[in-house]
């Protein structure tokens, strides 16, 4: 514990010694990771390399074995109403995007802020209104998710979790499920909450966004942290093997 | 054909049909509330509620409905003491007895109520709770605001089965003394073995009446109402 103390006390985030294991298959092995405030970290990765299940322990959507996660300085409690206050402050986009089926564009969006923060109703939905128009589907706001294309419900999903105003913005494979000529809307608005200096921890296979967007990139292989670099050092001068062999796959083309 | 006026007339065969749907709707009710309560207890995350939820389905769905009615009269009011009207009242016989059935039918059916609920929770996948879990909401609230509404939408079809069974069930009641539809009937065959198939023939149209529209109402309402994915 003793390395790591200086971690858990400059990062937002700050992961250490995580361990997590499914079955007989160890999927995260001593993870140690700190993410500053308004950094993004953008975690790549072969399929299978725990990625997205670092992602999800950060709000405990999976419960880690061994190891500590802190958030803001403290650490993530294990159940009840704690942990859904934390989770409150973490904003998570899913792969499959889990927009609330029976609800409308705009209740998707006021459902966490009049529920959880307690927010009034016309205040939750001036808000989410706006926030509806700045990811650009502001007209589709009284729809519901199934008449929306797989970009448009990944944005609304984005808009979801921004409302609640989290301090930290978790994206786990957020264009995985799309159309590749939708995978660019979704990107934008990313780009532009990176911008906006949000911190941000993205699982994704989108390596140009990872070059524009990324303070950092993460590689993980086998449940282990590999590298971690800029990611114009990292994409043109890898410095483990593992990562060279897995860019030399998917650059090439 | 005068029997089908002593229907009316001699017997009040129309009352009787309205104990029976009295019997049947204020039983839908509290098995619904019961029910909910059961399947919320079956899907928690705490063992030992778990394991309540699924006792009480299991114990209670495998007991004969005879027996569940009977005990609420002999054992709870007899033996017990248990009253669910005034005693001083004129009607006190009456209306206990009509209360008891309605607490026997209301726990018989609660246990199928939670199943269908349950099987309802299993239509909404996972990521609905996990997101709903995202954004902050407590376990009780991600039951309540996202999981229950789509899964009541998903029990559609399943919920009006027991209520279809419900009605024909409440005939049972009439083992305690309630006057609904088939405790008339066997008082009218008593009177009238004569014409036996035609009073058989009333009341089994009378509750195809009552069924028939529940059926076709939940079939619609469980397409129209349906999670679009």
């Amino acid at each position: 514990m003793s390395d790591s103390g200086t971690l858990t006390t400059t990062g937002l985030v700050a992961l250490t010694d995580v361990n997590k294991h499914f079955g007989d298959l160890h999927v995260l092995k001593d993870i140690n990771l700190s993410i500053d405030q308004g950094e993004v970290v953008v975690v790549i990765g072969p399929s299978g390399s725990g990625k997205s299940t670092l992602c999800r322990a950060i709000n405990r959507l999976e419960p880690i074995d061994s190891g500590s996660i802190m958030l803001d300085g403290q650490p993530l409690p294990s159940e009840g109403k704690a942990l859904a206050k934390l989770r409150a402050d973490v904003g998570m986009v899913f792969q499959s995007f889990n927009l609330f089926a029976h609800k409308t564009i705009l209740q998707n969006v006021t459902l966490g802020p009049t529920k959880v923060r307690r927010q009034g109703k016309s205040e939750a939905e001036q808000k989410a209104r706006a926030l509806l128009d700045r990811v650009g589907v502001g007209a589709q706001a009284d729809k519901y998710p199934a008449q929306l294309s797989g970009g448009q419900q990944q944005r609304v999903a984005i808009a979801r979790a921004l409302a609640m105003d989290p301090k930290v913005m978790l994206f786990d494979e957020p264009t995985s499920a799309l159309d590749p000529e939708m995978i660019k809307e979704v990107l934008d608005v990313m780009v532009d909450l990176a911008g906006q200096s949000m911190t941000m921890v993205v699982v994704t296979h989108e390596m140009g966004f990872a070059r524009r967007a990324a303070n950092r990139v993460v590689f993980m292989a086998d449940g282990q942290i590999v590298e971690e670099a800029e990611p114009e050092k990292f994409f043109t001068d890898p410095q483990t093997k593992r990562a060279q062999d897995f860019l030399s796959k998917i650059l090439t083309h | 054909m005068d029997v089908i006026s002593e229907f009316f007339s001699e017997y009040d065969g129309l009352q009787a049909f309205r104990t029976t749907i009295y019997l049947t709707l204020l039983s839908a009710v509290f098995a619904l509330l019961i029910g909910t309560v059961v399947a919320v207890m079956r899907v928690s995350p705490v063992r030992v509620l778990q394991v309540i939820g699924t006792a009480y389905v299991n114990i209670v769905r495998n007991t004969p409905l005879t027996l569940v009615i009977v005990f609420c009269n002999l054992g709870l009011f007899l033996q017990l003491g248990v009253a669910l009207a005034n005693k001083d009242s004129n009607t006190f016989i009456n209306d206990n007895n009509f209360r008891l059935a309605v607490l026997g039918l209301s726990v018989y059916h609660a246990s199928f109520v939670a199943e269908a609920i349950r099987s309802g929770v299993n239509t909404v996948p996972l990521g609905q709770a996990e997101a709903a879990r995202a954004i902050g909401l407590p376990f009780l609230k991600t039951l309540r605001y996202v999981v229950l509404p789509q899964a009541f939408r998903g029990a559609i079809a399943p919920l009006g089965n027991v209520l279809i069974a419900l009605t024909k069930n409440s005939t049972v009641a009439s083992v305690i003394g309630v006057t609904e539809a088939s405790a008339v009937m066997k008082v009218m065959i008593e009177n009238r073995p004569d014409v036996l198939f035609i009073v058989f023939g009333i009341f089994a149209i009378g509750f195809v009446i009552l069924t028939l529209p529940v059926g076709v109402l939940f079939t619609s309402m469980s397409k129209r109402l349906a999670v679009k994915r």
